[in-house]
């Protein structure tokens, strides 16, 4: 579906997307990691057009990014969110779908279709500015997947939402990405990216550290930690207990080999096993472990 | 095309259905029409007449002051009684008084004016022109000229005319003066008021962050244009507006005042009289001269240099507009440079008024910057086809260059957040591809 080959964009200092390279399939919910200013909005700038790459091509269905030719097949929400406030709901959602290039009869079908199913009817004549923060983001989300585009890029989506809405909105990506639409959003909040996306993007001051799916990134950056608790104390094991609670032992191996004769010598000691299960790094641990080591992840700015 | 139309019609009706909109339209109007209804009211009330009483010892002046004029009567009494000037006013409930003394050698021994609370200059100036002709013409009888003589001499008048040669017609250069102000500082007024209301429009974006929603969908430079071209709508609407609506309410002006009824209708009986005595050929002449103006050339003229000035600042604006951030201060430092060339257009417009064909005027007509307000004050005194068409072609020039450059930086600054830029770093973004 979007396919980026050695993007880079440079900013009057700095490097703010340096070489990236990556590839979303259709129909995935694609997570772009990094911290703040890592250059996660400058990269999706540049998938959506706004910005033009210093160097690198974007190519969409296999062809090269044109604005107006692939304008109407993305939806983009930006971080800071925008919508002009002394408008009214309903025109603007009509304006802003129009400008994706989508009739007024489209448009009105479609505003009609996902406020009723957002129950957001009787907004429609109210100003931007009388609504709530949470009301607005609502709002944008709904202008952003109105002309029902292939590719959602949405930036830090959750953001100002609360959990009731958030719940709304992450029904909506997963009914969309079912439908086949190719999400990619940006957040610096793993926890949602862990709950949400298969497939992610890790970026920390322009450049790309990590990409691939979700399950295969943990399993690369597991530490064959282990959770174990019997109802008996373990002997032998002193080397490798990490942490210990009574029974309740974290232990860390050098394979898995060493995990599974553990869980032998357990059976052989007859003990009894209530839980024995390996802990899997959560993607926020490979995060600031990757992040940390990498001069504290905190851009910095060039002394010049 | 189509999605710059989008962006056309927001502008406009956006605007357009605006209370504010809808309050200045009006209201500028009526309070012209009220300022005019007001200076027009106090000027009818003011021809209340002063009434002059004369006493005239030298017996010249005697029956023979001027009586038609509006604002003043003439009343001759006699001084018998020696009573104090106070007394003899209210006596003849008069409100000025004229005392002459008799003649001496030829002249009078001295001529005095009274008044509670002092003399006003008109009066004194009508007193003393009226005396002075009285006693011109005497000193002409007693020379032994002819009464109908010293009239006609009086009636005769020099009148000036002036013409155009190449178009051979007449000119009158009070007329020139006057559609060349006018119309210069309409186009001074449009470039300021709709160019900041672009710059404005371009601020509302960048801080509402919607410009990064919708360069997703157009180029930055179709929602530049599209505001553009949207302003200049709503401005030209304003002004349909309101020269119908000041045209119409001149109509209602005498039904509010009816001491106007006279001087608006001149013809009518009553002022026949004051009438009379401005040459008719005069008025015929700024009549005249009012048709020859070459009225196709400078409503053309003006319609061309008022949207090619404002075009050519509006882009201007519009790029200072994508610059600033939210802060207000900023944003009056920002449009120094654009506002100077406007305001150095505007003095040198007052100069070419006075003398169109000097090299300054004639500067300030070819130069992009200044040529759409100051062109506008020499058309009416006629300009040379070269240079008009020089000017509008570097008029065109300067609108496509500086619309190209501002388009550039507009297309950087919209997105640009926090910071301010510097000079140095805008012109970076000018040769950014």
């Amino acid at each position: 579906m979007l396919d980026v080959q050695h993007l880079k964009k440079q900013y009057a200092t700095q490097k703010a997307v340096d070489d990236i390279s990556l590839s979303v399939k259709k129909g995935s919910i694609f997570g772009l990691l990094g911290p703040n200013g890592a250059g996660k909005s400058s990269l999706l700038r540049m998938i959506t057009g706004i910005t033009l790459p210093d160097a690198g091509t974007i190519r969409l269905h296999g062809e090269p990014f044109d604005l107006i030719k692939h304008s109407p097949l993305i939806g983009y929400m930006p971080e800071e969110r925008g919508l002009y406030k002394k408008m009214k709901v309903g025109e603007q959602a009509l304006y802003l779908g129009q400008l994706k290039g989508l009739s007024k009869i489209d448009t009105l079908r479609n505003i009609k279709y996902w406020f009723d199913k957002l129950d957001m009817q009787s907004w429609k004549n109210k100003k931007v500015e009388d609504l709530s923060k949470g009301m607005s983001q609502k709002l944008q989300f709904v202008i952003t997947i109105l002309h029902d585009p292939a590719l959602l890029i949405l930036d830090e989506p959750f953001s100002g939402l609360d959990p009731v809405n958030s719940a709304v909105i992450k029904d909506e990506i997963y009914a969309l990405a079912q439908k086949g639409t190719t999400i990619i959003f940006s957040t610096h909040r793993m926890e949602q990216v862990e709950e949400i996306c298969r497939e992610i993007a890790l970026v920390n001051k322009g450049k790309l550290i990590l990409h691939g799916s979700v399950a295969a990134i943990k399993e690369d950056f597991k530490q064959n930690m282990f959770q174990l608790e019997v109802d008996q104390a373990i002997q032998g094991y002193e080397k490798n207990i990490i942490a210990q609670e009574g029974h309740h032992y974290t232990l860390r191996f050098e394979n898995n080999e060493e995990a599974t004769n553990l869980l032998s010598y357990c059976l052989a000691q007859q003990l009894k096993i209530k839980t024995y299960s390996e802990i899997l790094p959560s993607l926020n641990d490979i995060f600031i472990r990757l992040v940390e080591g990498d001069n504290g992840g905190v851009r910095q700015f060039d002394s010049n | 095309m189509n999605k710059i139309w989008l962006i056309i019609q927001r502008e406009y009706i956006s605007r357009v259905k605006k209370k504010s909109f809808l309050v200045t339209t009006l209201l500028i109007p009526i309070l012209m029409f009220g300022l005019i209804a007001t200076m027009a009211y106090m000027a009818a009330k003011s021809e209340q007449k002063e009434a002059i009483a004369v006493i005239d010892e030298s017996g010249v002046f005697i029956n023979k002051m001027d009586t038609s004029s509006s604002s003043y009567t003439i009343t001759y009494i006699a001084d018998d009684t020696h009573e104090n000037y106070t007394t003899l006013l209210e006596k003849n409930k008069c409100d000025i008084l004229l005392h002459i003394y008799p003649f001496r050698n030829g002249l009078p021994d001295s001529v005095n004016i009274y008044k509670d609370g002092g003399v006003s200059l008109s009066a004194k100036e009508f007193i003393s022109d009226d005396m002075n002709t009285i006693y011109q013409i005497k000193q002409m009888q007693d020379e032994g000229i002819d009464k109908d003589k010293i009239d006609s001499i009086n009636n005769s008048s020099i009148r000036l005319k002036s013409f155009d040669l190449k178009n051979n017609q007449e000119t009158s250069s009070e007329i020139a003066t006057m559609i060349g102000y006018v119309t210069g500082f309409l186009i001074y007024l449009v470039i300021l008021i709709y160019g900041m209301g672009v710059m404005r429009g371009v601020m509302e974006e960048k801080t509402n962050r919607i410009a990064e929603v919708i360069i997703s969908s157009v180029r930055p430079f179709q929602l530049m244009m599209g505001k553009i071209v949207g302003i200049a709508l709503v401005g030209l609407t304003q002004f349909l507006l309101w020269l119908i609506l000041t045209g119409s309410l001149q109509f209602l002006l005498p039904l509010f005042i009816p001491e106007l009824r006279q001087a608006m209708h001149p013809s009518s009986a009553a002022d026949m009289d004051a009438m009379s005595k401005v040459p008719t050929s005069e008025l015929a002449g700024i009549f005249n001269s009012l048709s020859n103006q070459h009225w196709s050339l400078i409503l053309s003229c003006f319609l061309f240099y008022f949207l090619g000035g404002y075009f050519l600042y509006a882009a201007m604006f519009a790029a200072v507009g994508s610059l600033v951030n939210e802060d207000q201060q900023e944003a009056q430092q920002m449009t120094i440079p654009i506002t100077m060339p406007i305001i150095l257009g505007f003095f040198i417009m007052t100069s070419a008024i006075k003398d169109p064909n000097s090299t300054l005027a004639i500067f300030g007509s070819m130069f992009p910057l200044t040529s759409p307000i100051v062109m506008m004050a020499r058309i009416p005194y006629g300009v040379p086809a070269w240079q008009i068409a020089i000017s509008m072609l570097l008029l065109v020039a300067g609108f496509v260059l500086m619309t190209w450059l501002s388009a550039k930086i507009y297309r950087t600054g919209i997105l640009m957040y926090g910071k301010k830029a510097s000079w140095k770093e805008v012109i970076k973004w000018m040769r950014y591809r």
